[in-house]
Parts: structure tokens; C-alpha cells; sequence
């Protein structure tokens, strides 16, 4: 009967939004008065205690390298971990692996599915009642799960991730795996410098085409080291190349939900605001007093980037030199 | 070799968001509908392309829902689709419209099904893992880059921090993304084209609905910026620290 929830390592440490699906899952499980079971692949003892601490109460483990690549592996994985969990919820992340997996195993087990939940389910007798996002940010919809199983894909940055003092009893999982039938030809990492990925990073700093061209991008790039943030773009920056495309936030782009996203010579459009404004705080610096940015900001400044930004950055490593 | 193009219909990007009926239902008052950006612009125009490459032979839209959204249809026959059909059914969910994309792709012997990355409306991006789930096919999910040669495809999609080739045999469901293609206009030859290309209309199958959505609410805007003067740094920062607390 536990809630069952898939976690992925990544870097050599469990991924942020799967601590964040186990947290969730702890507080679904104590509703229900269930525990919490983790799935996970590729994992060391250091991982299954920080998934212990997340708030699992057993943790099975399984090896296989060919798993990340095709979702239906991991969805026949999960499948059989909630069967033999008689698990009746079942948790993702609302990511890249979840985004393709969740799904399919809805449509394996007829369970209903709400993709991007942004809260803890209410529960009433035997339906769930989620919310998520819905047109793109700019509403919340409260979706009813009917179905006797129920599968929540979970918005990554939507909870603090609080750890605790538990632990977790570990045991591998057996799985009887179908064949891949998805090839990986072959994989290249951006070199992005050792920053955060930015579906997960809780600092943004961003900027768009008032920056007049790629080589004026080192003001931005200071003012995300300072910061330890990642860097992100507005889509005419990535479609003119002056930014990979990765980079690209909004409605076409990566949806973010960051604590702080600072939004330097962009306009703020309708389909930009669409993928940042699920944001804690937004600051905004654009030299237009009209532009509609400012109308979604908490902090605004009227003036010049170029003037700007290498102060902002000054005042920053002052805050961080005196906070060490 | 056939492509099904699954083609959703939603609100422009620029709508005021609305809902009625107790804030049971979103309001489509006065609201312009749209193919749905990545349906339009990655998915279909991609499919377009392998066509016009000779790699694919036809070119087939999907869509499930009720008469008001043929304009949509219309639309993406303008653009080069060979032809349209529509499931003449409003579903609730998902699993729903899933199901009758499936449905539809099992008796039709279609080997590349392509879906958008999500609709604009719902962003579920759920409907392509389903109907791989319920066909049992291969999904790839998120592709940026989609390429046809004999009866294998090759796709490239995003990692958290890097990219990914994979390779995998006909028949496939592929969810598509920015990157896939360029967007297109519709010249006056497709649009008069358009008119006369068959739009089959079959009913829905009726599947029942797993989730179904109870209410909707606008989520707040921000009420109030903070004005601050570039000569006043250190005040944002401190701001940022001790009132946001987000540094
Ligand atoms: C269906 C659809 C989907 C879209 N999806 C996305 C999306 O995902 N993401 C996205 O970003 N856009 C998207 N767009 C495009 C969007 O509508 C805007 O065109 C785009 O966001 C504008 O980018 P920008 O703000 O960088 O440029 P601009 O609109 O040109 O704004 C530049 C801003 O910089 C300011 N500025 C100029 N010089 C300076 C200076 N020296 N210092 C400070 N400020 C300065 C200007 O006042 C202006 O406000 C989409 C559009 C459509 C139709
Ligand atoms: N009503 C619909 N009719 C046809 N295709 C749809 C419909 N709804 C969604 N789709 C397809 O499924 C994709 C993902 O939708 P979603 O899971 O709602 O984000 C869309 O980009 C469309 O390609």
C-alpha cells in the first residue's frame, strides 16, 4: 500500500526534484497512514540515506545502465516495484524522465494522471484532488483523480525540500525488463561551466535582446557567477544564436519556477512570462519605465544594463564577503 | 510511410485568461483559437518537410474535438496536410484524447505519429506517452531534431545539460519541440487547396475519464514592484536578502 515514488541520481547525487517527489510522497503516505517506497537506479549508500532522510521508509535499488534512456523500461520498472508494493499512488517528477514516464504507465495501469502538480493532494475517500498549472502559468486548475490508482507527476521547485533524521531499509529490486528499443547513438554535455541545470537552479539571471549582441554578454554572465546562478535567455536571443538555445525560457522554452529570476533588458511579453512568472521573486532592469516587465516584478530598476549590471555585481560580492 | 500529426486547438497565446460557470469551465467568449504552437510549428511543419524530402509519402492530421475547431483543421491543411480527421468528442483529460488518437492509429497503420511538446492550455505533455503506452510503441519525448532514413528515424532531444542522439525503428510516437523546424505561413494556393481536402468526422469511443478537472482559478499577479535607483544597489540586495529572502 506505500506511495511509491521513482528517484534518479545524477552527478553523483540524488536529484533535487526527486527529493522534492519524496518529501511529497511522505506527506501523501502520513495522510493515508502508509510509508513511503523509493525507486532508484544506479544508487550508493550515501544516496539511500539521503533519501532516507527525504522522508523514504525503504529504498529499492536496481542496476541497469540502459534505463535512463527509454521511459519504457522505466515505466515496466515501476510498474512491477508498485505492483509488488501494492502501491495505489505513485510519484515523478515532473522532468524530462517524468514527463515521458508518468504517462505511460497511466496508460499501463489506466490510472489517472495529474502532470506538474504544484500542491499536496486533498484526499477524500478514494479521489485525490490536485492542483496544477494550466494555460501556461497563468491559471491553477484543481483536477479530481477517479481512478483506483492514482499517478501525480510533480512540478520540480514547487516545495522546499525538507530532510530529517530518518532512514530507510534498502533491498534490490528484481524486474523482469522489456528490451530497449531505443538506440542512444550517442550523448554530448554542454559546457556549461559546472552550473546548475536550469530546471532546477534557484537563481536565474536572464537577459534578452536589450543587451544588443552576444558580446556583451560577460555583465550578465559576472552577475550570475557573483550570484552562483545560471544563466538564461529571452527566445530572440536563442534564435539569433547570440545564446545556445537551452537557454531559452518561456512559453517555447524551459518553464522555471527559480526563487529569484532577474530579467535584464527584456521586454516581458506575454509568451516569456508564460515560462518564468511561476518565479518566488522576479527583478526586473530595463531602460523603458513602460516596459510590461515591470508590471510582473516585485523589484524594478528604470536605466541603462550596461550601467547597472557591473554594480549590481559589485554590491553583491560585498554582501558575500561580509556573509563569510 | 505515413505520418499522423496529432493537432490540438487552444486559446492564442495573447488571450486573457477567463472562466464561467463558478470557474468550472475556461470562457471561449470572444477567444481567437489556434493550432497549437508546438503542434503547428515543430510537429507538423517537420512532417512537412520529410514529405517534401520523399521519405515520407502522406501526411495525415488528428484532432479530437467538436465542430468549432475546423478553422484550426483548416488551417493546418493549408500549411501542406494531405488530410484531417476529426473525433467528434470533447474529452476530459488526457487518457481521453489519448484513447482516440490511439484508436484512430491502430486501424490506419500509421509509422511515425507526431505529437507537440504540450498544449498551451493543459501543458500536460502527457498525450504522446500515452498513446505509445496504449499502442505499445517506442516514444521519444522532447526531439529538437527529427530525421527519417529507410525504417529507422533518428531524433536528438535535450538532457539537463547536455544533448542526446538516439536512433529507433518505424512505427515510433515522438513528442516535438523548439528546434524541429521553423514555423511557416500558408500561401493563397494551400489555403484555396484547403477547402476541398477530405476532413473525415468519426464519433469518439467514449473512454471513461480518469481525472476530470473541478475548478479553475487565475493565479495572482504581483501587485506591487519595488522601484529602486541603480545608485541604490546595495538597498536591492538587501531587499533581496532580509524582505524576499531568496539570497
Ligand atoms: C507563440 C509564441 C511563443 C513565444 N515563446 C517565447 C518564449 O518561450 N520565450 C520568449 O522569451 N519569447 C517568446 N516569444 C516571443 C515574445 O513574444 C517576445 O517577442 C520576446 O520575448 C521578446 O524578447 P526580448 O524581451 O528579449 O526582446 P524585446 O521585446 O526586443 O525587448 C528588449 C527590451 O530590452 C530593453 N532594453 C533595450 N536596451 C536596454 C538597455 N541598454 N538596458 C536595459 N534594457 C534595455 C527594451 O526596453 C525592451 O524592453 C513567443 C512568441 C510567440 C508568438
Ligand atoms: N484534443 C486533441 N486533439 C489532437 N491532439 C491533441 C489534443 N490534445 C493534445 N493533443 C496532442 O498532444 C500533445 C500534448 O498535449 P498535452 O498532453 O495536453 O500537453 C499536443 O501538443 C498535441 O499534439
Amino acid at each position: 500500500m506505500s506511495v511509491l515514488v521513482y528517484t534518479e541520481v545524477a552527478k553523483g547525487r540524488v536529484k533535487k526534484s526527486s527529493l522534492e517527489c519524496v518529501n511529497y510522497a511522505a506527506n501523501i503516505a502520513k495522510q493515508m497512514g502508509t510509508s513511503v517506497t523509493a525507486v532508484v537506479n544506479n544508487a550508493e549508500a550515501a544516496h539511500i540515506d539521503e533519501l532516507g532522510k527525504a522522508g523514504a521508509n525503504k529504498v529499492l535499488t536496481v542496476k541497469n545502465d540502459k534505463l535512463n534512456s527509454d521511459s519504457l523500461l522505466i515505466t515496466a520498472l515501476v510498474e512491477q516495484a508498485a505492483k509488488a508494493e501494492g502501491s495505489k499512488v505513485v510519484i515523478f517528477a515532473f522532468d524530462i524522465t517524468g514527463k515521458a514516464a508518468a504517462p505511460r504507465l497511466s496508460a499501463k495501469l489506466k490510472a489517472g494522471l495529474v502532470a506538474g502538480a504544484i500542491d499536496i493532494p486533498v484526499i477524500n475517500g478514494n479521489t485525490f484532488e490536485v492542483k496544477k498549472n494550466v494555460f501556461s502559468g497563468k491559471a491553477n486548475a484543481t483536477y479530481v483523480i477517479h481512478s483506483d490508482i492514482k499517478i501525480i507527476s510533480l512540478l520540480p521547485n514547487s516545495f522546499p525540500v525538507q530532510l530529517s533524521g530518518g532512514s530507510a531499509t534498502v533491498s534490490d529490486l528484481t524486474a523482469d525488463l522489456p528490451s530497449s528499443r531505443i538506440t542512444v547513438k550517442e550523448t554530448r554535455l554542454n559546457s556549461s561551466g559546472g552550473m546548475t541545470p536550469l530546471a532546477e537552479a534557484e537563481l536565474v539571471v536572464s537577459a534578452g535582446r536589450g543587451l544588443k549582441g552576444p558580446e556583451n554578454w560577460k555583465i550578465v554572465e559576472d552577475l550570475a557567477s557573483s550570484l552562483g546562478a545560471t544563466t538564461a535567455c529571452s527566445r530572440p536571443v536563442a534564435d539569433m544564436h547570440w545564446r545556445p538555445h537551452h537557454e531559452h525560457v518561456g512559453q517555447t522554452g524551459i518553464a522555471i519556477r527559480p526563487n529569484l529570476y532577474i530579467a535584464i533588458g527584456i521586454s516581458g511579453a506575454i509568451q516569456h512570462l508564460a515560462g518564468v512568472n511561476g518565479s518566488k521573486t522576479i527583478v526586473v532592469i530595463n531602460n523603458d519605465k513602460e516596459a510590461p516587465f515591470f508590471k510582473s516584478a516585485d523589484y524594478g530598476i528604470v536605466g541603462d544594463a550596461f550601467s547597472i549590471l557591473p554594480k549590481l555585481t559589485e554590491a553583491i560580492k560585498k554582501f558575500k564577503a561580509h556573509q563569510n | 510511410m505515413k505520418i499522423l500529426v496529432a493537432i490540438s486547438n487552444v486559446p492564442d497565446t495573447t488571450t486573457k485568461i477567463q472562466f464561467t460557470e463558478g470557474d468550472s469551465k475556461f470562457n471561449s467568449q470572444g477567444v481567437t483559437f489556434v493550432i497549437n504552437p508546438y503542434d503547428e510549428w515543430y510537429a507538423l511543419v517537420r512532417a512537412l518537410e520529410l514529405k517534401e524530402a520523399n521519405v515520407a509519402e502522406k501526411v495525415t492530421l488528428i484532432h479530437v474535438g467538436l465542430p468549432d475547431s475546423e478553422a484550426t483543421i483548416r488551417k493546418g491543411l493549408s500549411l501542406g496536410a494531405d488530410d484531417a480527421v476529426r473525433v467528434n468528442a470533447e474529452g476530459p483529460d488526457a487518457f481521453f484524447v489519448a484513447e482516440q488518437i490511439a484508436n484512430y492509429a491502430k486501424t490506419n497503420n500509421y509509422e511515425m505519429i507526431l505529437v507537440g511538446k504540450e498544449t498551451i492550455n493543459y501543458n500536460g505533455s502527457s498525450v504522446g506517452a500515452i498513446v505509445a503506452g496504449l499502442m505499445d510503441l517506442p516514444f521519444i519525448s522532447l526531439a529538437t531534431k527529427l530525421d527519417l532514413t529507410g525504417n529507422k528515424t533518428t531524433a536528438e532531444y535535450d538532457l539537463d545539460g547536455g544533448v542526446q542522439i538516439v536512433e529507433c525503428d518505424l512505427p515510433v510516437v515522438i513528442s516535438c519541440a523548439k528546434g524541429m523546424a521553423e514555423p511557416r505561413i500558408p500561401n493563397m494556393r494551400g489555403i484555396m487547396a484547403a477547402r476541398t481536402k477530405p476532413l473525415a468526422v468519426i464519433e469518439g469511443n467514449g473512454a471513461a475519464s480518469l481525472t476530470t478537472v473541478k475548478s479553475y482559478a487565475l493565479n495572482p499577479g504581483r501587485t506591487t514592484c519595488k522601484m529602486l535607483t541603480e545608485d541604490n544597489m546595495d538597498e536591492l540586495v538587501n531587499l533581496l536578502h532580509t524582505e524576499a529572502k531568496v539570497i
